[in-house]
Parts: structure tokens; sequence; C-alpha cells
């Protein structure tokens, strides 16, 4: 049986199709990620799977049991940690673990023990006692994590567990993802934007973008799809034809002009920019630097959807940060 | 008992619990929040006792009179504010935690209610206790043991209703800015057209109409009835009309509260 199964997933608000006919499978202790930019439906599609909404039409279903008709069985069943803060700040951390525990009906007789066990793991049985206001974001986010896994769910949801942490809290929870991934045999469904935090810990990937998923594999196969090297040169404005004239050369297999950055897919990287900078020079363009790298999934992302993804979060990110209504 | 009626029950207690620990928590406001009361009691009671009687209050001892009003008015401020403390739980994103549970909403609603009714009952039952020292007596025909027994049901039925109808607009209204508003132009008119400070038996039939359709001055009068034997309803109609509101709102609350996300 599959952990998730979705088919034809729809979610249409007012005027605005958030989600348009997701279709997913995935295993039993896979650690699935849905990367894309800031409402490409990520979240919409997590929030579907967790009885959060209802899905306009299609299906989706939790090891065989349907998120609307089932609702409150695969509530049971899964773990969420959310983008937004969700715990109570006026509560200390052990105070939040039990409220959880006793909403999940975590036999009353193991729930100490459970509670050390999460917090051992997330390094926080110091910090047990301590009125949640008090602490610092990153440890919010591991109690969150810890919080999750209280009531030993089958399958782990996490929607942007990192966003907004510093580098070195970041690595700190992917650590913890992958150690309860591999130990625990969570099945673990993941949103991010950050290509590099679904590069490290997913098994697969789905490339979300305007409520569909355009790509879907292995970090490795989608990174050999693009294969060879790529080539990024900063172009002044309206080098559009220069885009042109390097696209006909039979050595470069794709190339994409997105904010100023000329990105070409090529087989040889080191033979072809000599090239790409005769050709600038032909054309009168000054070329200020020119970089080459192995695929990356930022490359994969631009590849199947023309944008960046930093480019997006960034003017997002800030919305969301400073809009009205959030935290 | 069935397993689904024992969750349900748990469910309820967990609400319940959190709520009372945050209470407990807040020690600072719990302290503040017996002030205004006591202010109201002391200083207003004080003031129109010695400057007048006034008619149907039960001669000069207008504090007597008033300290059932004062009552009421923190079960209704409690309540209210206990009601809508679910949009503080929805804007810090709380409210997502135990909306993805596996509790039914109208467990929630339940122990919202319980919680809320509780602390208006400690608070309730702290003023009426320091009230004894500004000379507020139980006179009542009812006897102590009586007096004291409609005071903790009539307190309990207004107190869930009103945080009942504080969850029913909390489900409502998106901003919390909204929450002033709804402060402003609800809870205070209620308050002040409960019969908490003047009998309602001689007004003017416009604002008689108001108070007749205002469920906290039944529960001001079976408070009043309680502590003074002075009523401008019938027992029963009182306890009818609480005991009515109380379950309405739980109904209307648990249906406004499926909706929320």
């Amino acid at each position: 049986m599959k952990a998730i199964e979705t088919k034809d997933l729809v979610k249409r608000f007012e005027d605005v199709e958030a989600v348009k006919g997701i279709n997913l499978e995935i295993e039993e202790g896979e650690l699935f990620g849905l990367l894309g930019p800031n409402g490409a439906g990520k979240t919409t599609t997590i929030s579907m799977l967790c009885t959060i909404t209802n899905p306009t039409s299609g299906s989706a279903s939790v090891f065989g049991h349907d998120v609307k008709k089932e609702s409150s069985t695969v509530r049971g069943m899964i773990g969420i940690v959310f983008q937004d803060p969700s715990l109570d700040d006026n509560l200390t951390g052990k105070e939040n673990l039990d409220f959880h525990g006793r909403l999940y009906k975590v036999p009353r007789n193991e729930i100490a023990g459970r509670i050390n066990e999460v917090l051992e793991l997330v390094e926080l049985a110091d910090k047990a006692n301590v009125i949640v206001k008090k602490y610092s974001g990153g440890m919010k986010r591991r109690l969150e994590i810890a919080r999750g896994l209280l009531h030993h769910p089958r399958v782990l949801f996490l929607d942007e567990p990192t966003l907004g942490l510093d580098p070195q809290t970041r690595l700190h929870i992917w650590e913890y993802i992958e150690k309860l991934n591999r130990e625990k045999k969570i099945t673990m469904i993941l949103t991010t934007h950050y290509m590099d935090e679904a590069d490290k810990l997913c098994d697969r990937i789905a490339i979300i973008d305007h409520g569909q998923i355009v790509a879907m594999d292995t970090p490795e196969n989608l990174k050999h799809d693009v294969g060879g090297d790529v080539v990024t040169m900063t172009v002044p404005h309206g080098s559009e034809q220069l885009k042109t004239k390097l696209e006909q050369l039979e050595f470069v297999k794709s190339a994409q002009l997105v904010d100023g950055t000329l990105r070409l897919s090529v087989e040889k990287g080191e033979t072809a920019i000599p090239i790409f900078m005769d050709v600038a020079r032909q054309e009168g363009i000054a070329v200020p630097s020119i970089a080459l790298h192995e695929p990356t999934l930022e490359d994969i992302f631009i590849k199947y959807t023309g944008r960046e993804i930093r480019a997006q979060e960034a003017a997002s990110g800030f919305a969301a940060y400073h809009g009205p209504g959030r935290r | 008992m069935p397993d689904g009626r024992m969750a349900f029950l748990g469910d309820i207690y967990s609400i319940w619990l959190r709520e009372m620990t945050r209470y407990v928590r807040a020690r600072s406001r719990v302290i503040t929040s017996l002030i205004t009361p006591l202010l109201w009691l002391i200083i207003f009671g004080t003031g129109f006792s010695s400057a007048l009687s006034v008619g149907g209050t039960g001669g000069s001892n207008y504090i007597n009179f008033l300290a059932p009003g004062i009552l009421g008015m923190v079960v209704l401020f409690t309540g209210m504010f206990s009601g809508m403390s679910v949009m503080f739980d929805k804007e810090f994103g709380f409210l997502k935690e135990i909306l993805v549970a596996p509790v039914s909403r109208t467990s929630i609603v339940i122990g919202k209610a319980l919680g809320g009714t509780t602390q208006g009952a400690i608070q309730g039952v702290l003023i009426f206790g320091l009230s004894y020292f500004i000379g507020v007596r139980i006179s009542g025909t009812l006897g102590l043991a009586g007096a004291i027994v409609l005071i903790l049901v009539t307190m309990f039925f207004i107190g869930m209703g009103f945080v009942g109808l504080g969850i029913s607009i909390a489900s409502r209204i998106e901003n919390i800015e909204g929450f002033q508003v709804v402060m402003n132009l609800l809870v205070l008119p209620i308050f002040f057209l409960s019969g908490a400070f003047f009998p309602v038996t001689s007004l003017p039939a416009w604002m008689k109409a108001l108070v007749d359709i205002n469920p906290l001055a039944y529960g001001v009068d079976a408070l009043r009835y309680a502590v003074t034997g002075l009523h401008s309803y019938a027992l029963t109609t009182d306890l009818a009309v609480v005991v009515g509101f109380f379950v309405l709102m739980m109904i209307v609350g648990s249906i406004l509260f499926r909706n929320v996300h």
C-alpha cells in the first residue's frame, strides 16, 4: 500500500485554482520533497493531505484512508510541522508536548517516556520546563518537530521546516530529519523552496509550479536529465540577441535568460567558455563574469519553469513576514 | 462508557486543562482582573449608597444590590474574553495544532467554555468573598447554602453562554481589531442593560424591551435573588432563560466554529 496517493487532486479558491490536478504516489519510508516557489501550491497540497482543507475535486489518501471521508483516522496517523509557528508561547515545552499527547490519545502511562524521548532527539531535554516564549526560533522549530513525532505518526509532513532559520540550525534540523527517516522509517513529505535542502534530504522530488507537477524523479536523475555542465554568464540588459546567437551553437543544449543571467547547458563547459566569450565580443557585449558548474536543482527548476526560484522567494518571502495577519 | 464518549470527555478535559494552565500562569492578569470589579463595587457602590437611596434597590443598602450585578459583569467579561481567545490562538498559530488533532470541534468548544466559566467562577467567588469586607451580606430567603448553590448554577450557565457567544463571534471575524469593536459595541451594552446598576422594573418601555432580550439581565436577576431576595422576573423564568441561552450558544458556537480554519 502506498503511504500517500493522490488522483487528480484539485483545489480551487473562489477565483484561483491553487492546485490543478496533482497525481502522487509516495512509498512507505520515502523522504519526498515538494519543491517550488512560494504560491506554487505546495502548502495547499499539504493542507489537503493533512485534512486541513478539503479538495475541490479528485482524491487523496494516506495509507488507503481517504482524507475527506476518513479525516479523523488520517489525523491520528500523521504528524505535521507547520510553516508558521503553532506553539502555545505561554506554556512550557513539556506542557506543549503533554497537551499534544492528550489530543492524540497517547497512553498516559507512556507519555512521560515519550516526551523525554522526543526532547532528547531534538536536544531540548534541558529546556523542557522553560516557557516557550523564551525559546529561540531554532528551538521552537525543533520543539515543533518533536511534537510532530510524539504520537508516533506513520507520515510526517514538514512544511518549509527550515524557513527563516540560520544556516547552522538548518544543518541541525536536516540531521534530525535524516535520522528520523532512517531510524524510525517514518515516511516524510517535506515542502521547501530551498534547492539545497531538497537535494540533500529527499529520495524523490516533485517540482511544482503554478499548481502542477512539472517534473518528478530522484535528484540525481533530475540533474542527469540536464547533463553536462552549466555555464552562467552575467550579461547587461538587452542581451536577447546574444542568447539567440549562442543557442544556435550546436553544442548548446538549452539557454535561459533570467534576471540578467544567461544560463547555458552544454556538454563540456571548459571548451564552451572561450567560444561564448568570442561570440559575446563579436556582438559587442561586455560580460563581467562567467562561471561553470555542474547542474544543480536550481538549473532544473529554471529549465522546467523558465524562472529563478530565489528571486521569487525574495519578493514574496518579504510579504509573508511583514504582511498583515501573519504571526 | 463507550470509547468514543470517553475520548470526547477526555478531549474536553484536555482543552480545559490548557485554559487553566494558561490562567494560573498569568497571575498578574488574574489580580488586575479583580481590580476593575472591586473598584466598581467599592467606589460606585459606596458613592451611590451614601448619596441616595435608589428606589426599589432594597433601601439604603445599594452595595448589596450592586454586588450581584458585579458578579454578572465578571462572568460576562471573563466569558467573552475567553471565547474570543480563539482569535488569539488563530493569530499566533496555535489553533492549527488543535484543529488538525483527532478531536471533535464540539469538544473544543465545550472545553473552552468550561475553561472560561471556571475562570469566571473563581474570580466571582474571590470578589464575592472580598465584598464581605465592604458590607455585602447574603440576606435572601434561600439561606446561605441555597444562595451559594443558586449563585454557582447561575454563573455556570451564563458563563458557558457568553464563552459560546465569544467563540461564535471570534469564528466570524478575521482580524484582531474587530475584537475591540465587539467589546465596545456588544459587551458594554449587555452589561449596562443587564440591570446590574439599577432596577429594571420602572424603566421606559424602549429600554425595558432591550433589557428583556438581554440574557444577562436574567442571570443578574437570579444572582440578585440569591443575594438579596429581590427580583424583577420569576426565578423559573430566570433559570429557563439562562439555561436556554447556554444551550443555544453551545450549538451556535459549535456550528460556527466548525467552519474556522
